[in-house]
Parts: C-alpha cells; sequence; structure tokens
C-alpha cells in the first residue's frame, strides 16, 4: 500500500455512487430541466395542429431520412444570414409545439425547411423537385425519389395526381404519377409554415409582468 | 435569445435568477475542479508510481515486453528496445499459469464479440461508402427505398455504433476484465446470451432503418421495441463483470477497470432513457438527442477506448504508466465535464442559452481530462518511439490515443460559439466525429483486437505483412478523408454565412471535397477488407504453424517452444 492508496483509493461502491451522481447531474441539466421547463410550452395560436395526412407525410419526411441534409431551426440574423435567404425568423420553443419527434436536425447539405411552406407553396413543384431535383435546381446533390412515384405509358386514371414535370425532363407518351405517400410528404412540407411572429402581444405582455426590462 | 427564454412559463421566481445561478453553479463548480486539479499537482500527488499502476504486471515482470502480434524477430527487436537487460529472463511460471486461464476463461466469449465486430465493420464501412458517393452521385442507386442517402447514411451510423464499436469494445472488455482482475471470467454465458441478443437487435434495427420504421431521431434510429433487446442485452454482456469483480483477487482496481465498469454503468442508462417511447417533446427532446447522442461517445465509447488504451500501451512496453494519480483525476473530471457537453450541438437553436452556455463552459473544461490522459499516455510513450517500428499493437493504440487528444481539442474548440457558428450544419462535424470514434476509437481497438486475437484463438496471425497493409492503408484513407472534409466543410460553413453567396454556391463547391472523402473512404473500407480477411484466415488457422514461446514466453533468442506452462496454453 504506497501512494495512490487509501484516500484516493477507488472501490466498487465509489465508482458506481460517483459515476451514477455525475450522470444524474448532466440528466437534470440537460433532460429534467428543459422538460420542466418547455411541458407547459402553449401552441401559438396561429400554428395549426398537424392533419392526418401531414402526420404521414412527416413519417415519410423521417422513414427517407430528409432530417440529414435539412435543418429545421433557422438561426438569428445576428449570428447567421438565415432569414436574408428567406427561411425566415429565429425558432423558438413553440414553434414546435406539435413536433414528436423533433426533426431539428444537425447538417445543411440543404437549406433549412422549417418556412418551407410559405416560400414554396406550389405542390407541382414540390411533386417535380421530388422526382427530378436537378430540373428544378440545377446542381442540387439531392438524390430523387423515384420510388415515391410510378412510371407508366399512356395515360393517367382518373383521380390519380400527375407530375408536371418541365418539357426538358417530361418524356412523350409518358406519365409520372404521384404514389400516396409523396402527396401527403408534400402535404407536410407545404404544412411547414412558422411565419407568423415569434411574440404575439398577449405574449409581450406576459413577458413584461414577468421580466420587468 | 433571452426573449425566448423568458416566453416560457417557468416554474421559478424568475427566468433571469434561474439562469444566473445555474451559469453561477457550473462555473463555480468548474473553477473548484481545476483549482483541486492545480493543488493537487503542487502537492506532487502526480508524481509517478503507485502501486495500482504495475497492477497489470506479475511480479518482476516490469520491463518485459508483450505483443502477441508481433513477430518472434520483432518481439526480440522491441525487448530490445525497450529493455535489453530482459532479453533472456523467464517468467514466474505461476504468474504466467495464472494469467494464461484468466485468458481461456474469456476466450469464448471474447472471440465471438470481436468476430461479429469485424463483419460489422465490413458492412458499416460498405454502407458508409454508398452514402458518400451518392452525396457527389446523387443519380447513382436511386431506385431502391432501402438505398436512398436518407436511410443508408443512418444505417452506417447505427452498424458503426451499436454493431462495430459497441461489439469490439464489449469483448475487448470482457477480454481485459479477468486480466486486470486475475481472476477467471465468471458467468460468460450471460455475455453470451446478451451479446446474440445485441447482434439481433442491431440485425433487425438495421431492417427496421432500411424498411422506413426509424424513430427519426440521430444516434436513437432503432424503433424502441427493437431497442429493448439491446438493453436487456447490454445489461447481461455487464453482468459478468460484476459477478468477476465481486471475486477479484487483486487488491487495487487499475484504471481500466474503472472506465469499463463506468462506460457498462452509463451506457444502459443512457440508452433507455434516450429510447423511452412518448416521455420526450419538441424542443426538449432535441436536449436530450444531444445528451445521448454526446454521452454516447463520451461516456460509453471513450471509456472503452481509453480502458483499452490504459492497459495496452503500458502492457506492450514493459513500463507502468507516467502517473497513476493523474489518471484518477483525468477519470473523475472526464466523467463531470464531458456528461454536461451535448448542448453545444444546438448552439444557435430554439433552446434556452443558459443550457448551450453550460455545455461551452464543460467543453472547454473537457481540456483538464484531455490533458491528464495526454500527458499520462504520451509521457508513457515519450522516448520509446522506436517501439512503434516493432509492436503492430501499438502502432495503432498510440496513434488512437494521439488522434484522442487531437479529436477532444478540436472539439472543445468547435464548441466555442464563433468557430461553432461556422462548423455547425456542415460537413466539418462530420469529419470531427470520425477524427474521434475513427482517429480514436476504432484505431485503439484494431490495436486490441491484434494484441488479443493470438491469445483466443491460439494461433499468430498468419501473414505479419497484412498488418501493415491494413495500418497504411486505412491511416492513409483516414488522412485523405479527413483533411479533405474538413477543409471543405470550412468553406462550406464560410459560405453559408456570407449573404452575397448563394446557397447554392455552398453546395457546389464542396464537390470536390466529397470526391476525396469517397477516396478515403474507399481506401479504409479497402484496409477492413484485408483486416478482415486476415481475422478470418486465423479463425481457419492459415499460415505457418508458429505458436507456443511467441505468444507469452520471454522473448530473447534463447527461448525455446517447449516451455510447460506456454505450451500448455497453446496447445489448441
Amino acid at each position: 500500500m504506497s501512494m495512490g492508496v487509501g484516500k484516493y483509493e477507488m472501490d466498487e461502491l465509489r465508482l458506481v455512487v460517483g459515476t451514477m451522481v455525475i450522470l444524474s447531474v448532466a440528466t437534470a441539466l440537460l433532460v429534467v430541466m428543459p422538460y420542466l421547463l418547455l411541458k407547459d410550452t402553449k401552441p401559438p395560436a396561429k400554428l395549426a395542429p398537424y392533419t392526418d395526412t401531414q402526420l404521414i407525410g412527416r413519417q415519410s419526411y423521417i422513414a427517407n431520412g430528409c432530417v440529414y441534409c435539412h435543418s429545421q431551426q433557422p438561426r438569428d440574423i445576428a449570428q447567421a444570414p438565415d432569414a436574408l435567404r428567406g427561411w425566415g425568423r429565429a425558432s423558438v420553443a413553440a414553434d414546435y409545439a406539435y413536433d414528436t419527434p423533433h426533426l431539428l436536425g444537425t447538417m445543411r447539405t440543404g437549406p433549412d425547411l422549417l418556412n418551407i411552406g410559405a416560400r414554396q407553396p406550389s405542390r407541382d413543384w414540390h411533386l417535380g423537385h421530388l422526382y427530378a431535383p436537378r430540373a428544378y435546381t440545377p446542381g442540387s446533390i439531392m438524390p430523387p425519389y423515384p420510388y415515391l412515384f410510378e412510371v407508366r405509358e399512356g395515360e393517367a386514371r382518373a383521380g390519380e395526381v400527375v407530375v408536371n414535370l418541365p418539357p426538358s425532363h417530361a418524356k412523350p407518351g409518358q406519365v409520372v404519377v404521384a404514389k400516396p405517400e409523396v402527396l401527403a410528404l408534400v402535404d407536410y412540407l407545404i404544412a411547414l409554415d412558422r411565419t407568423y411572429p415569434a411574440l404575439t402581444a398577449e405574449d409581450d405582455l406576459a413577458v413584461d409582468r414577468k421580466a420587468p426590462r | 435569445m433571452e426573449d425566448a427564454i423568458n416566453r416560457f412559463q417557468f416554474p421559478f421566481p424568475t427566468p433571469m435568477d434561474l439562469t444566473v445561478g445555474v451559469l453561477l453553479g457550473t462555473f463555480i463548480l468548474s473553477v473548484l475542479a481545476l483549482f483541486v486539479f492545480i493543488a493537487s499537482m503542487a502537492k506532487g500527488l502526480f508524481g509517478s508510481g503507485g502501486a495500482a499502476s504495475v497492477q497489470i504486471f506479475d511480479a518482476d515482470e516490469v520491463g518485459k515486453v508483450e505483443d502477441p502480434a508481433a513477430t518472434l524477430s520483432q518481439r526480440g527487436s522491441l525487448q530490445q528496445a525497450m529493455d535489453p537487460s530482459q532479453m533472456d529472463t523467464q517468467r514466474d511460471a505461476q504468474e504466467v499459469e495464472t494469467r494464461l486461464r484468466a485468458d481461456q476463461s474469456s476466450s469464448l466469449v471474447v472471440g465471438v464479440c470481436l468476430t461479429m465486430a469485424v463483419m460489422w465493420l465490413v458492412l458499416a464501412s460498405v454502407a458508409g461508402l454508398v452514402a458518400s458517393i451518392k452525396m457527389h452521385s446523387p443519380d447513382w442507386l436511386v431506385d431502391q427505398a432501402w438505398l436512398t442517402f436518407g436511410r443508408i447514411r443512418p444505417i452506417h451510423l447505427n452498424l458503426v455504433a451499436y454493431g462495430w464499436c459497441s461489439m469490439a469494445g464489449i469483448g475487448v472488455a470482457l477480454w481485459l476484465i479477468p486480466r486486470l482482475l486475475k481472476t477467471e471470467l465468471v458467468g460468460s454465458k450471460y455475455a453470451l446470451i446478451g451479446g446474440a441478443l445485441w447482434t439481433i437487435g442491431v440485425i433487425a434495427g438495421t431492417v427496421a432503418i432500411a424498411l422506413g420504421y426509424s424513430d427519426g431521431l440521430e444516434w436513437l434510429e432503432y424503433p424502441w421495441k427493437i431497442d429493448i433487446l439491446l438493453v436487456i442485452g447490454g445489461a447481461l454482456v455487464g453482468f459478468p463483470m460484476w459477478l468477476t469483480l465481486l471475486r477479484r483477487k487483486v487488491d487495487h482496481l487499475y484504471v481500466s477497470v474503472w472506465y469499463i465498469a463506468a462506460g457498462l454503468l452509463w451506457f444502459p442508462v443512457l440508452f433507455l432513457i434516450g429510447n423511452w417511447p412518448d416521455l420526450h417533446f419538441g424542443v426538449q427532446q432535441a436536449t436530450m438527442n444531444w445528451w445521448y447522442g454526446h454521452n454516447a461517445l463520451g461516456l460509453w465509447f471513450t471509456p472503452l477506448g481509453l480502458a483499452a488504451a490504459y492497459y495496452f500501451i503500458p502492457k506492450v512496453l514493459g513500463k507502468p504508466i507516467h502517473s497513476y494519480n493523474l489518471s484518477l483525476l483525468g477519470f473523475w473530471s472526464l466523467a463531470f465535464f464531458y456528461s454536461q457537453v451535448g448542448g453545444h450541438h444546438l448552439i444557435g437553436g430554439p433552446v434556452p442559452s443558459w443550457l448551450i452556455t453550460i455545455s461551452i463552459v464543460q467543453s472547454m473544461m473537457m481540456i483538464v481530462p484531455v490533458l491528464a490522459v495526454a500527458i499520462n499516455q504520451h509521457l508513457t510513450v515519450l522516448g520509446n518511439f522506436r517501439a512503434l517500428l516493432y509492436s503492430p499493437t501499438l502502432r495503432f493504440i498510440v496513434l488512437g490515443a494521439m488522434l484522442y487528444t487531437a479529436a477532444s481539442v478540436q472539439g472543445s474548440l468547435q464548441a466555442l460559439r464563433s468557430v461553432n457558428t461556422v462548423t455547425h450544419f456542415t460537413h466539418y462535424t462530420v469529419a470531427h466525429a470520425h477524427l474521434g470514434l475513427y482517429g480514436f476509437f476504432s484505431m485503439v481497438m484494431f490495436g486490441a483486437i491484434y494484441f488479443i486475437m493470438p491469445r483466443v484463438m491460439k494461433w499468430e496471425w498468419p501473414y505479419p505483412w497484412m498488418i501493415s497493409v491494413h495500418f497504411w492503408l486505412v491511416v492513409g484513407g483516414f488522412a485523405v478523408y479527413f483533411i479533405g472534409l474538413s477543409f471543405g466543410g470550412w468553406y462550406q460553413g464560410l459560405a453559408m454565412l456570407d449573404k452575397d453567396i448563394p446557397f447554392m454556391d455552398s453546395v457546389t463547391l464542396t464537390i470536390p471535397y466529397l470526391q476525396a472523402r469517397s477516396v478515403g473512404g474507399a481506401l479504409m473500407t479497402l484496409g477492413h477488407l484485408v483486416f478482415a480477411l486476415h481475422f478470418f484466415m486465423m479463425g481457419w488457422k492459415f499460415g505457418p504453424r508458429r505458436l507456443g514461446a511467441a505468444l507469452l514466453a520471454s522473448p530473447g533468442p534463447t527461448s525455446t517452444m517447449a516451455q510447460p506452462a506456454t505450451a500448455r496454453g497453446a496447445t489448441a
């Protein structure tokens, strides 16, 4: 028993207690506190809950991993020119009141999508873009999603949604029909619109009462 | 940001009090920790030595090198370089016997875990390479849903994390435990069952992602019903370690044991909370996501990697670690600081700023444990770099330890708001993640596997040149990968911050760097194929019959293959 023994010795009990206490502190800070602080967040009045179709579309967004290239969290103008690119104001927690699982994302291989519905509300554009991204955005490295569409010779049947491709990409005698999954996905994308003001007058009053500035 | 905080209904007096209180508390704790560090250093607490640091050696073994991956002549040169006076000395037969029994008690379960790990490594590399190529050739392999980038990328990540890294880490840990405790592994059948459940979980999870069933959170994609398999499997894998600890025949717990035990305690808790269904929501789920995501690295892979480095570096060199007490400080400060850094993944996001600030502060404080580990491991190697020429194990592990220092310092800097503003949302982050999990963790695991497998299989690596080919392919490939992607990511970030540059330009400018990444990734994958081929050739006992003396006896030219103790251990 020489140096490093006694007071500084490690045994199983110290190890278990020490490691668990430390993990609890971290969990309290990063998981429990946000839980307590955010659990009563009210959804903004102007944010509509997702419809059933939009939720199916959201599942498709998850299933096809859109989140690995697109964030949904514009940053403040003081930090980055996100707003100047038309991506919208800096988002706040209430904007995600209906978002479970969260899709904040960590990459911008493509642009931020939190307000894609506001800047690109056309269903035709989205369908065509998902089928042939480079027909709409030259140089884009987004993959096409042919498996979400059906390509047929001849005519579309009644009730089917046909993708209107630009002439350069349309093949004569051939129709590209959108499957229900991609229609739902586009429904969800168009619903992505948090362009209402982050603070309403009512919120401002509440803030003023709580923390006078 | 302050507006964003103020908007919530706080269950506390005022938000400002809370913010100031939390920040102040964290700051005081951090500074106290630093003072303890400095004060104890001034007292000479961190001098070399300590009975526990020689724990990994048998009586009179200090000075004797050990590397079962080295050929007989390499071993001779290694011993010559480290301590020529030990060239012809013999080992204590009793102690050798104890170690052989410890090795044998774990060999089945370790062999199974490492075999699975190598298979996952190959599959994960192929998935990664496909994802990488898709980034600059987006029209390649687009007809199958499961091959789309958004599925093959998470398949790659999860195969790496839960397939290769976890299985390799568990295998190495299970092999180290009986050696470190000088006690035969108790209850290895639980680990076998656990490993089987884990493997089924990884297969099911991969298939689920391929079919589009994902929980949607990075690092937590596997559907939670499948996660149950990993939770039970993980618990069963950890069980033999506790059983063995209870029967240990040593007084001191060597530093590697703390790291392994802590990792095996932390991970199930992290994984369980992270995957609990219908508990997390919206932005809170995002903070949980990165609490989990960063702790999977900091409290699971890093402890397992450091445990291996702390064992193999001194073991191969036959030289105790530089300072045992420094490792104690490194351990606790790593646990404390690392566990709170996750928030730096959300800088600029819709999260309370106190949370971000804590994570940035603790990211900087990570310099304390990183320095502790760096001083300890690098000073142990310092002056013995010739040993890297002769020891394949050491070559991988010392490189891994160096890249651990590099990845950690880079991570601390990257958490600074000014740097993060550029690197966030770019490929730079991807490069950094690979520096940690590949440059550090995987390199250390390669080295550890080269050391362990000859003991598990009682057969030497058939073709030592293949180890060199593996080394240079992955080192060269990774250099191309990391340097290319870091520069590409940095320029991408700068372009995105310039309002006058169209967004599309930030995409096109990365193409050559993404292509470089594919070249690097292809070399790495090739290296893994060489490694896997060599691994399975060893399994099928290819190559010349070189066993016995080479495994454990003294390396001098006079030693023979006829030592009773080693020969017994060596007969298959």
